[in-house]
């Protein structure tokens, strides 16, 4: 078995915050679509506004997209150890302070907040917060990527 | 009732709050990787989900962990009232090209805390009677 080792400095590595990915009403909408979404506040802008939104309401699952940003960063280097075709989503957590509504601008944050070694495994935790345009916390996205280890 | 039985909430644990089942198609996988901008081919093709070793086109994880929680969405009515949401991608869900593939949904309240008028909300996500998502819970503040 070939071991490919993560290379531990990713903890320490400051990464870039992600240009402002802009929250578009139809992007909800289709997401919402492709969800299975029924709440009419994901769809209807009349809705939304009634139940105190500033527009169309992200489904909760939607901060994937603004995470999947910061993710391919840490593919995109290149002494990451870390190779995409070996990588399996283990699981994922996302914790919020508000919900995602058309309009927002947000920026997501990187970091690498744990690589653990299990069998010839590497179970590395990628941490990414999301903050709007005032940079107030709108949600913290935790994936837990399985690298396999046994590169064939 | 009289006025000193007053509750704060009636949510007990082990109450069910939802239920649902979703039927996905190939075409929900196209539709899902379009949304989200996950084009990775093991969604769609069946030749490179043979290839890899796969039983079958799957659908993405993220899209079976984004419907999972729809049925608490709804009975919350607010989807401000979810805090935190986490699953575990345990077993994948194979999308058959014209069968497609049920994926049914209970959601049981798992844990309240009175103080913080909030629930741990216990999701069982299974496909053909297998459980597809481990701990799959949901943080809600209650209604």
């Amino acid at each position: 078995m070939r071991s490919v080792p993560v290379n531990q400095d990713l903890i320490e590595r400051e990464f870039a915050k992600t240009s402002p990915y802009l929250v578009g009403r139809e992007k909800v909408r289709e997401f919402s679509r492709a969800v299975f979404a029924s709440d009419p506040v994901n769809y209807s802008v009349e809705s939304a506004r009634e139940a105190g939104y500033a527009d169309v309401v992200a489904p909760p699952t939607f901060a994937i997209v603004v995470q999947q940003l910061t993710l391919d960063q840490l593919f995109a280097i290149e002494d990451s150890g870390i190779e995409l075709t070996h990588v399996v989503h283990g699981s994922q957590q996302f914790s919020y302070t508000r919900p995602i509504v058309a309009g927002d601008e947000l920026t997501a944050q990187l970091s690498i907040t744990s690589i653990k070694t299990l069998g010839g495994n590497a179970m590395v935790a990628a941490e990414t917060t999301i903050r709007d345009a005032r940079d107030e916390h709108v949600a913290t996205a935790t994936s837990t990527l399985v690298v396999r280890g046994d590169a064939a | 009732m009289t006025s000193d039985e007053v509750l704060v909430h009636p949510f007990v644990p082990g109450d069910v709050v939802a239920e649902a089942t979703y039927h996905l198609t190939r075409e929900s996988l196209v539709r899902y990787a379009g949304a989200s901008g996950d084009f990775n081919a093991i969604h769609y093709r069946d030749d490179v989900a043979a290839e890899v070793g796969l039983p079958g086109v799957l659908a993405h994880g993220m899209l079976t962990m984004g419907l999972a929680v729809q049925p608490v969405v709804d009975w919350l009515r607010d989807p401000a009232r979810v805090l935190d949401y986490q699953v575990r991608f345990t077993r994948p869900v194979v999308v058959h090209p014209t069968e497609g593939a049920d994926v049914s949904v209970r959601a049981v309240i798992g844990k309240v805390d009175e103080a913080e008028r909030t629930a741990r909300i216990d999701l069982t996500v299974t496909v053909e009677g297998g459980t597809v998502l481990g701990k799959a819970q949901v943080l809600v503040r209650l209604p």
